[in-house]
């Protein structure tokens, strides 16, 4: 009940859009009603379609994704422990940190062509630097006292790079991640939008360039709702992971 | 107090070590750009996969006396202006929605379902709402990056101290001088934090847009470069753009250091 009156809001903008669209207020072209948008979701995940290219989509996410988080959290954290490391990096992580990387989208294709690698290197480039940021300031900021009380037991550098160092870091580069998670869902919608051949990206330029605006619609709601929906997720985890903290 | 008192003095090793990281940084930048160089030349990598760094600074070169300009103007334009209304209209939202438990009531489940969706995806809405000139671009830009700033405000509202308003309220201000006058500036870093976050989607989301309607500004110049296989325009366009991002992200660092003098932290995130 609670539930409900929380999302209250939400469910009065879908009755008015549904409304809004039945009483023709705005052209049935430009804003299909919700039923029928809900009509043309079933249509496509029978067929399909929405199906397949969104396996394809969540390929490309998830790899890049994935190798961005590897990636960027061990350079981080090295960075944060040696100290020509962060010399070296870090003035390049201060350049490429601000580039808008959607200007990225085009330069993949060039080395890489119009495929899945384009993609995945795309997602990679652009979501490594939250999380190496995130990860390093998370090391950076990890207690003395905890570094030299290790020390003083006798725990050797790995050890205490493992033990100390990567668990204080985890709250920040969980963070970081999110930033992250959130980018992917851009990067991806945004270069299978402007060059692509399967993919939710793809289907959405398909379908409006065909007409098939409710079909369109549809899409694009489930890729909000997946993007959505993967942040939740992702803070139910981060806050289990982090419940030995306090 | 005695250690606010006590000058540091001078250390001449401590400055010399300190320039010395200044001319590692420094010279790791021009390391990559010669290597860049360097390894474009060297036939590993065809011209079309990398052209050399000297020869993406002529096309540069050349672009700056033709539409270069007008190119970085106009999604300039496109980003700035549609950060300024969100900027605005989101502050206005975020002191709505901390104000009055209606518009909280409204706006915050609309809120918290809407900063984590990949609005872009939208994008082909807008198109067929607005069209593809200016007018969907900017609203594109707007839809972005408002739900970062008012997030921050609200955060920012929230954390302002209860004794700055009791006592402003005790000293006879009215409920619209507490708000403009105590509880805004109290809330500034947080809401500054908010727009740094916004103005780079602002710039991302003003490119995308262009990438996908074409079209002058950077982003469209740069698909029409992708389009004729012209590896040189578009590696052009990415260091243009990389430049306009990185000038763009310092001057609100600036701005913020500017802004916040009088506040203790007065000093940018950590992240920027």
């Amino acid at each position: 009940m609670q539930l409900l009156l929380r999302y209250l809001p939400l469910l009065l903008l879908a009755m008015f859009w549904e409304i809004a669209a039945r009483l023709e207020l705005v052209s049935a072209l430009a804003l299909p009603s919700l039923t029928a948008v809900a009509e043309a979701w079933i249509e496509l995940v029978k067929d399909g379609d929405l199906i397949t290219n969104g396996a394809a989509s969540l390929y490309r996410a998830g790899m890049g994704l994935g190798l961005s988080i590897v990636i960027g959290a061990a350079l981080g954290i090295f960075m944060a422990w040696w100290r020509p490391l962060n010399i070296v990096l870090s003035p390049l992580v201060e350049i490429f940190y601000p580039m808008p990387k959607s200007a990225l989208i085009p330069v993949t294709v060039i080395w890489l062509g119009f495929g899945d690698g384009s993609k995945i290197l795309l997602i990679f480039l652009g979501c490594m630097l939250p999380v190496t940021i995130g990860a390093f300031n998370g090391a950076r900021g990890s207690d003395r006292a905890l570094v030299w009380s290790a020390r003083s037991m006798g725990a050797g550098r790995l050890r205490m790079l493992w033990d100390v160092v990567v668990p204080s870091a985890m709250p920040e580069m969980l963070n970081g991640i999110r930033t992250a998670l959130a980018l992917s869902f851009i990067l991806l919608v945004s270069s299978e939008l402007i060059v692509s051949q399967k993919g939710f990206g793809y289907l959405i330029g398909f379908l409006g360039a065909s007409g098939a605006y409710e079909g369109m619609y549809a899409v694009v709601l489930t890729v909000a709702f997946l993007g959505f929906a993967a942040d939740r997720v992702y803070q139910m985890l981060m806050n289990r992971v982090l419940a030995w903290r306090e | 107090m005695a250690g606010v008192a006590h000058a540091e003095p001078i250390d001449a090793a401590r400055f010399f070590s300190a320039a010395g990281l200044v001319v590692a940084r420094s010279s790791v930048v021009v390391l990559l750009l010669v290597g860049w160089e360097l390894f474009a030349r060297s036939g590993a990598v065809t011209m079309f996969v990398l052209p050399p760094l000297s020869a993406v600074l002529e096309r540069i070169w050349i672009d700056a006396s033709g539409d270069l300009w007008l190119n970085v103007g106009l999604t300039l334009y496109r980003a700035v202006v549609g950060f300024l209304i969100a900027a605005v209209a989101g502050i206005m939202l975020g002191m709505a929605i901390s104000r009055s438990a209606v518009a909280r009531w409204f706006f915050d489940p609309i809120i918290s379902v809407g900063f984590p969706m990949p609005k872009i995806a939208f994008l082909p809405i807008v198109i067929l709402w607005l069209g593809v000139y200016d007018v969907s671009k900017i609203s594109m830009v707007v839809f972005d990056a408002i739900f970062p700033v008012v997030t921050a405000t609200i955060i920012g509202i929230q954390g302002v101290e209860k004794e700055l308003i009791w006592s402003a309220r005790n000293m006879g201000a009215s409920k619209r001088e507490v708000m403009w006058q105590v509880v805004l500036p109290a809330a500034l870093p947080q809401i500054l934090t908010g727009l740094q976050v916004a103005l780079p989607i602002a710039l991302i989301v003003a490119i995308v847009a262009e990438m996908a309607m074409g079209g002058y500004g950077l982003g469209g110049a740069m698909m029409t470069s992708s389009r004729f296989a012209d590896s040189r325009g578009v590696f052009a366009a990415l260091v243009e753009i990389a430049i306009v991002g990185y000038v763009l992200v310092k001057l609100m660092a600036v701005l913020r250091r500017r802004l916040l003098v009088w506040h203790q932290e007065a000093s940018e995130p950590a992240t920027v």
